[in-house]
């Protein structure tokens, strides 16, 4: 899982008001370099919350990216680096996502986060509907 | 200017739509976001030819953009600039001799290499009948070289005879010839480099290349896009958007599939990896009923491309289990120990609701003037009318291509544009349908219930009727959408 995936990820455990950004337990971090494509990146960039990339890119062992960001900065190639670097090829392989609110682990094997709410969750979503 | 689009004979419905996709994607046609007139390029036909024809002709704008068209579509065999056209040989000299001395002096110049291919639809031109009709063109003052392979210009003869009714179409009036100058054709090349036979990891339901590269057309996807399947299974359909430059996204219910695989080399991340093509740029296991995007996320994905699965090959599935969700057993506790393995239990999904999920997510996700392009099954004992398909207030159905599978049923591929914003209300509208849904689980299952409309026996009383035409052909002759 790569942490433009992360930033798109909240628990959607019903009753939860702020599921988002989901804390990373990394076991197995891996880097695998992919061609940067800059119009990509500076879509991206709109749709990204910063703050928790900044935190889960810290919590992948990545330090490099700047605490606040703005479109202006996308001209700079050295941050265009660091946020493709950030974004794209930090990859966990093995870990966890934990649900900030409820403390509910969702496992992340073979880099494939499993975003599937046990059954007791799903009955308590359809008992608040 | 009016070019001449030969089409393969085959997906008579997807050629059209593909060739206006196109023109989109290469800026012939403006976004159709800000105007309620139907975006459409200006077609015709030959007189008296049928519209399931090959041949078309097609206004583009310029040579360049007819160029780009066929090179990327699957469907367009050739554009051609017409030079002449004819019921006979006569007419064609005759119609060739009066086309523009200056759009063909360039291109018979003697510093240039070319070569004329003969061409036949409905009948079979022997070689000494082609050579024949090559010299028979001995009037054009061609000045430059013959040369088989690359040549600079490729020039075709055409000639379409009076077919008769053995290939699937009404049998045209009169026989007509074309001559013309090629523009582009398309990369067919790219269907046997991707056919399903030599992919290594295969599901039941994965799209035979063919269409997936057509799905991936018309879902516009090109380089600096991001396109997400909700029901990836083995990355059929994103392996097509990824060759054509997209970054890819997939979801699944089925862990098994995505993370899993066969093996090491044999999963989603192979199927890709086996034609070089970027990895996706993230594939998870989420449950499209209640998908796990944070709720400030939206307008992420350009285009949406799926075949959701209608319960006809596979049957879909969402989270809770079937009694669970029927209220027959208590809820399932699972042990503490046990978590980390636990794979939750699924129910059968209806296609109604899930077509509801999917156009909700779309609705939501997708970019304006996104595309979300998938397939919706039809039972061909409806009446095929566009009221049957699925409508919501934020998109604009752009086109709809029927593919017969059987006797009893079609599957259609709804292409459709994100014309108006994700408003509080239609969430809110959704949010109510959703719950709706949730109660009436059985219910729904039971009316959506595709597979056994598909595969049960035939209806008793057409038997007992009597009438055995009826029974053995209650569908026109005219069997076109077979192709």
């Amino acid at each position: 899982m790569r942490l433009l995936t992360h930033n798109m990820l909240s628990s959607n455990i019903k009753g939860v008001v702020n599921g988002f950004p989901l804390r990373i337990e990394a076991e197995k971090v891996a880097e695998k370099s992919v061609e940067m494509n800059r119009e990509f990146l500076k879509k991206m960039f709109q749709k990204v919350h910063w703050k928790a990339f900044v935190d889960a890119s810290r919590a992948m062992g990545y330090t490099e990216l700047p605490e606040k960001a703005d479109s202006s900065m996308l001209n700079s190639d050295e941050f265009l680096n660091r946020f493709h670097h950030a974004l794209l090829e930090l990859h966990l392989e093995e870990g966890a996502l934990v649900c900030p609110e409820t403390g509910r682990r969702f496992p992340v094997n073979k880099g494939i986060p499993n975003m599937l709410l046990p059954q007791e969750e799903v009955l308590l979503s359809i008992i608040i509907c | 200017m009016w070019y001449l689009c030969v089409f393969f004979h085959r997906l008579l419905d997807y050629r059209k739509p593909e060739v206006e996709s196109l023109a989109q994607l290469f800026g012939a046609i403006e976004d159709p976001r800000n105007d309620d007139l139907p975006f459409q390029l200006q077609w015709k036909l030959p007189p008296n030819y049928h519209t399931d024809s090959p041949f078309h002709f097609v206004n583009l704008p310029s040579e360049q953009l007819a160029h780009d068209i066929a090179a990327r579509s699957i469907l367009v065999k050739g554009m051609y600039e017409l030079w002449g056209e004819g019921s006979s040989y006569e007419e064609l000299k005759e119609s060739v001799l009066s086309y523009p001395d200056e759009r063909k002096l360039p291109y018979l110049d003697s510093d240039s290499t070319f070569k004329i291919t003969v061409d036949g639809f409905g009948k079979v031109i022997s070689l000494e009948e082609q050579k024949e009709l090559i010299q028979g063109l001995s009037y054009i003052p061609f000045k430059g070289r013959v040369k088989l392979k690359n040549p600079d210009h490729n020039f075709w003869l055409i000639e379409v005879d009076n077919y008769g009714g053995n290939n699937g179409l009404p049998p045209i009036v009169q026989k007509r010839i074309f001559f013309g100058r090629e523009v582009g054709g398309a990369d067919r090349k790219l269907i046997p480099t991707y056919q399903l036979k030599s992919r290594n990891y295969l599901g039941p339901t994965a799209m035979d290349a063919e269409m997936a590269f057509l799905m991936a057309n018309q879902a516009l996807a090109t380089s600096g896009k991001l396109v997400y399947d909700p029901f990836v299974g083995t990355g059929s359909v994103l392996v097509a958007a990824a060759h054509f430059g997209a970054m890819t996204m997939g979801a699944d219910i089925d862990i098994r599939v995505v993370r899993d695989g066969r093996g090491p080399d044999c999963n989603v991340w192979s199927n890709f990896k086996q034609y070089g093509l970027p990895m996706p740029v993230g594939l998870l296991r989420a449950d499209n009923n209640l998908p796990p995007w944070r709720s400030t996320l939206k307008e992420v994905f350009d285009a949406i491309i799926c075949d959701p699965p209608y319960g006809v090959r596979a049957g879909g599935r969402k989270s809770g289990g079937r009694k669970l969700l029927r209220g027959a057993v208590e809820p399932y506790t699972v042990p503490d120990d046990k978590r980390t393995d636990h794979i939750p239990s699924t129910a059968p999904y209806s296609l109604v609701e899930c077509v509801h999920d999917l156009l909700d997510l779309a609705a939501k996700m997708l970019v304006m003037g996104g595309r979300l392009v998938f397939f919706y099954p039809v039972l061909r004992e409806d009446d095929f009318a566009e009221d049957h398909f699925p409508e919501h207030p934020c998109f604009k159905l752009i086109s709809l291509s029927e593919q017969i599978l059987s006797s009893r049923y079609s599957r259609v591929l709804l292409t459709m544009v994100k014309t108006g914003p994700y408003t509080e209300e239609i969430a809110e509208v959704a949010r109510i349908r959703h719950i709706e849904f949730k109660e009436n689980h059985v219910k729904w299952l039971e009316d959506g219930n595709l597979h056994s409309a598909v595969f049960s026996p035939a209806d008793g009383h057409l038997t007992e009727a009597g009438d055995p035409k009826l029974i053995k052909d209650p569908k026109p002759k005219y069997r076109g959408k077979y192709v």
